[in-house]
């Protein structure tokens, strides 16, 4: 077991230095500032910008931190709306199989819909780009935790329901103590996958509104040519990602439960 | 008034093809008295259990219907607790918390305090002081299921209800709870209907045995008094000629597939009574 985690610790960094090794061998022997940057030259960008990461120096030149903050301070919005939102009408058809399939149709045609395609219709009704970037966020982390809640209450054991029946729970104990914590680790599952689709959609959507945000951000560099703080932010955003993702892990393995 | 009447009830599924009804049993009437101990013993498909959830108020009879201290059941109460075979408690609470959620919910008005200590006594009765903070996971079926038996016994039901309660644990252990219900029930006094296809435990336990033909159309078939001394145990009932006799009987008519016709006094129960029902629906 431990020399397997070894071994995989050992097959990982020799990837991950293969792949920084063939980078830059393939960048090589250009004159700087021609073709794109070698790993070096991107480093050497990441020292700088996270040497001070929230300098704000007008609405064209803000440091990485903030743009990042602007993108987490949606997300939060967005996301958390969305995420209540699709738990509270998760469980509403989960435990009513009639509306279950009553709604499923309409939740099939907007489930495939890029969240990015409802971005006119938000910037004509509200006419604020900001909460149509936060809509935009709203719309693509609804569908998977809608998905999972209706699918984790409506298969949670009968005994239980039984139980919260015959001790006439009132709704707000029956969903406090009986049908949330049955359904949580398909509910958390829902809100790992609405929170990895949010963080994908929140790039694109703040490229399109400008202002802040590490989207925008990565658009004003791309317009600057600054290439090197273009891979900069794929990576911050990249390990982001992944540290929001292992918050909510953490969460379903308190949540987890055996029977 | 009989205390708890089972009037007439009949069960009628759909069909699992989809195609016309399938009924369960039909007609079964008897009555229980209030501290009484009933089992009804029947072969698997007779709707024992789906006797048991009607009573409980989690499914309605198709035409009958049960009585509770003159009531009509419609909808699962508190003064009907049910014990099940799979022991249903909540995985995610641990052993405190599954019967706290029963003690608070039956007495609302109770201090935290005074909550916990009736939790502790019932917990310590079925012999778990120590596990309070364990989650059911890590108990065994004996374990687990005597926690379910502290929680129905901690909301001091009218009616206790238990749907093949030791059928998933182990046969050395069953027998210890067994004699630990036995010592519970005498203690609370509780009137109790029990399904089971153990034969032992329901003389055991049983004031009396209800046995049923085995189904489609199953029917109530002949209601056997147990008249063995209390308080028993099994190592005393063992040797007993009643035990013996009742134990033969009762085999021999699961084994013979329960074809013989009903008893007279069977019959007179599920004769139509005549009168109008018994009840005004829903009071």
């Amino acid at each position: 077991m431990d020399s397997e985690r070894g071994r995989v610790v050992v097959y990982a960094a020799l990837l991950g230095l293969a792949g920084l090794l063939a980078w830059q061998a393939a960048v090589a022997g250009r004159p700087a500032g021609q073709g794109l940057p070698g790993p070096v030259a991107v480093a050497r960008a990441a020292a700088e910008m996270l040497a001070d990461p929230f300098y704000d120096r007008g609405p064209n030149d803000k440091g990485v931190g903030l743009q990042l903050l602007a993108s987490l301070r949606r997300l939060a919005v967005g996301y958390l709306a969305a995420s209540v939102a699709a738990i509270l009408a998760g469980v509403v058809l989960g435990l009513s199989p009639v509306l279950y399939r009553a709604v499923n149709p309409y939740v099939q045609i907007l489930k495939p819909v890029s969240p990015l395609a409802w971005m006119p219709l938000f910037l004509y009704t509200i006419r604020d780009a900001g909460w149509a970037a936060v809509l935009v966020i709203f719309m693509s982390s609804l569908w998977p935790t809608l998905a999972n809640t209706a699918f984790g209450v409506a298969t949670i054991r009968r005994d239980y329901l039984h139980v919260a029946a015959i001790l006439q729970l009132p709704w707000r104990r029956r969903l406090l103590a009986v049908i949330l914590p049955a359904a949580a680790p398909a509910i958390v599952a829902g809100l790992r996958i609405s929170l990895g689709s949010a963080w994908v959609a929140i790039v694109a959507a703040e490229m399109l509104i400008g202002g802040t945000g590490i989207g925008y951000f990565v658009w004003n560099e791309w317009n600057n040519l600054a290439l090197t703080s273009v891979i900069f932010a794929i990576l911050a955003i990249g390990a982001i990602g992944v540290l929001l993702d292992l918050a909510l892990a953490g969460l379903g393995r308190r949540l987890a439960y055996s029977e | 008034m009989a205390f708890l009447e089972i009037d007439h009830v009949t069960k009628v599924f759909p069909a699992p093809d989809g195609r016309g009804h399938v009924c369960v049993f039909r007609d079964v009437a008897f009555s229980i008295a209030a501290g009484e101990f009933v089992t009804m013993i029947g072969h698997s498909g007779c709707g024992k259990s789906t006797l048991l959830n009607i009573v409980a108020g989690l499914e309605r009879p198709s035409r009958g219907g049960v009585v509770l201290e003159g009531r009509e059941v419609t909808r699962p109460g508190m003064d009907r607790m049910v014990v099940f075979q799979t022991f249903a408690l909540m995985p995610w609470m641990t052993v405190f918390d599954n019967v706290r959620l029963a003690v608070r919910a039956a007495h609302p008005d109770w201090s935290r305090r005074r909550i916990a200590e009736h939790v502790q006594r019932y917990i310590d009765m079925v012999g778990l002081t120590g596990a309070e903070g364990k989650r059911p996971a890590a108990l065994s079926g004996g374990m687990r299921q005597r926690v379910g038996l502290a929680r129905a016994f901690s909301t001091e039901p009218k009616v206790l209800l238990l749907d093949e309660p030791f059928a998933q644990i182990d046969a050395l252990t069953r027998g210890v709870i067994q004699e630990e219900l036995l010592r519970m029930w005498t203690a609370s006094r509780t009137t109790v209907f029990m399904v089971t296809h153990d034969v032992d435990e329901a003389i055991l336990l049983s004031d009396r045995i209800a046995l049923m033909t085995p189904g489609p159309e199953a029917r109530l078939a002949e209601i056997v008094p147990v008249k063995l001394p209390r308080p028993r145990t099994r190592a005393e009932l063992l040797d007993d000629p009643e035990y013996v006799r009742l134990r033969a009987h009762v085999l021999r008519f699961l084994v013979e597939g329960g074809r013989r016709p009903p008893t007279p006094e069977v019959q007179a129960l599920a004769a139509p009574t005549g009168r109008a029902p018994t009840l005004v629906r829903g009071r």
